[in-house]
């Protein structure tokens, strides 16, 4: 079975351990972690994932840049996106389904939550 | 090559396909056959009552009989229905509490390795921080660390304020002093409206201490807009923090000491031996 590819963006190291954590209930997946936007970018672009969770607020480069910088490159418009923030009102969540995310979640995040997201955009059971 | 075996292959599943078909409807002519056979019984037996009134009678009295049976049996069913429906729900009830729970000790498992990640003072500092914002939802909160001379709680982080609004606390004064004199977390148990002004009480009083030893206190102010109130979690989340991040703390700063100490006791070295 083919190996769902997802990518995490995200500066806190508890954060992307606890998302690793839960992800990891995914059968046949690879995770991949980058600790800020500029790094996400260079990671999305250099090579091929099925889904990104992306953080908001990141040192070098923020999350809502990011996903404008990744739905400019016409191969990662479908990509999967969902953002993980703490920006909790709803014009954050208005702004970043318009600049193309596809899933809004705020922290604290419940692991199972994250998970059935997940497993929604890949399209998996 | 390939082709031929992938057209034998192709072939032989065809082949299984309409094996099964055939044994299929094998199954289903001798079903048929029993049916017409039990059918051809039933209806001998309706023409011998018919010509017997008697007979009519006792016919009518076995099925009346197996209808009382066939109804009984029903009832069973449905009970026992309803029991495994009611054990079924029992299970996904217990599911969904073992699965929060593995996620709960997922969260303090994060927590306390990342504190004991490092004996950087500062990145435990920060690692505490990353906790108090991603784990719990805090908005705004402090960090103190206890300093011994003074009897004090110094901030040396802050979020959601600037670090200057949260002065020096003395061991005892306040829920904050309160808090670490008596070792005890005191938590208020409604949150305040979202955007409620960082100063003045703290929500939470989280005290750091190894043992008697005050090493340092969690306030927090007020909550992202998101979060509601304190869950089950954020309280077991408190323990640890109480007791984890002051071992974390401290871990850090008698490593930093003994750093220093080396360092010193090595340039004396390298004066004798010059």
């Amino acid at each position: 079975m083919a190996k769902h590819r997802i990518l995490i963006v995200e500066d806190s190291p508890t954060m992307r351990q606890l998302l690793v954590f839960a992800l990891r209930r995914l059968k046949e997946v690879e995770i991949v972690e980058a600790q800020d936007g500029m790094d996400g970018l260079r990671k999305v672009t250099s090579d091929h994932f099925d889904l990104a969770l992306v953080d908001i607020n990141m040192p070098i480069m923020d999350g809502l840049k990011l996903i404008r910088l990744i739905r400019s490159e016409e191969d990662l418009r479908e990509m999967p996106i969902c953002v993980i923030t703490t920006e909790g009102g709803s014009e954050d969540r208005e702004r970043a389904l318009e600049l193309g995310a596809n899933e809004y979640l705020t922290k604290p995040i419940q692991s199972n939550l994250v998970l059935s997201v997940a497993r929604a955009l890949l399209k998996i059971g | 090559m390939d082709d031929d075996r992938h057209e034998l292959e192709r072939g032989q599943a065809v082949l299984a396909v309409f094996r099964r078909g055939a044994e299929f409807a094998r199954e289903l002519l001798e079903d048929n056959q029993r049916l017409r056979d039990e059918l051809q019984r039933v209806r001998g037996r309706q023409d011998e009552a018919a010509r017997n009134p008697q007979d009519w009678d006792k016919l009518r009295e076995e099925l009346l009989s197996r209808i009382g049976d066939l109804e009984s049996e029903n009832r069973d069913m449905r009970d026992r229905l309803e029991n495994i429906e009611g054990e079924n729900q029992h299970f996904a009830s217990r599911c969904v509490a073992i699965e929060q729970e593995n996620d709960n000790l997922a969260n303090l498992y994060v927590a306390s390795f990342q504190l004991h990640a490092t004996l950087d003072p500062n990145e435990v500092i920060e690692a505490i921080v990353e906790i108090v914002i991603n784990l719990i939802g805090a908005e705004t909160f402090c960090v103190y660390v206890y300093d011994e001379r003074n009897r004090t709680l110094e901030a040396v982080a802050a979020e959601g304020a600037a670090i200057c609004t949260f002065p020096a606390v003395r061991l005892g004064s306040g829920v904050v002093g309160g808090s670490l004199e008596a070792r005890e977390v005191q938590a208020r148990s409604v949150a305040p409206a979202a955007g409620a002004p960082a100063t003045g009480e703290a929500l939470v009083a989280i005290p750091l201490h190894v043992g008697e030893r005050p090493i340092g206190a969690i306030a927090i102010h007020s909550l992202l807009q998101q979060k509601q109130g304190f869950t089950d979690l954020d309280y077991e989340l408190f323990g640890l923090l109480a007791g984890h991040a002051a071992t974390a703390i401290r871990a850090s700063q008698l490593h930093a000491q003994s750093e220093r100490k080396l360092s010193t006791i090595q340039g004396f070295i390298e004066l004798l031996t010059r």
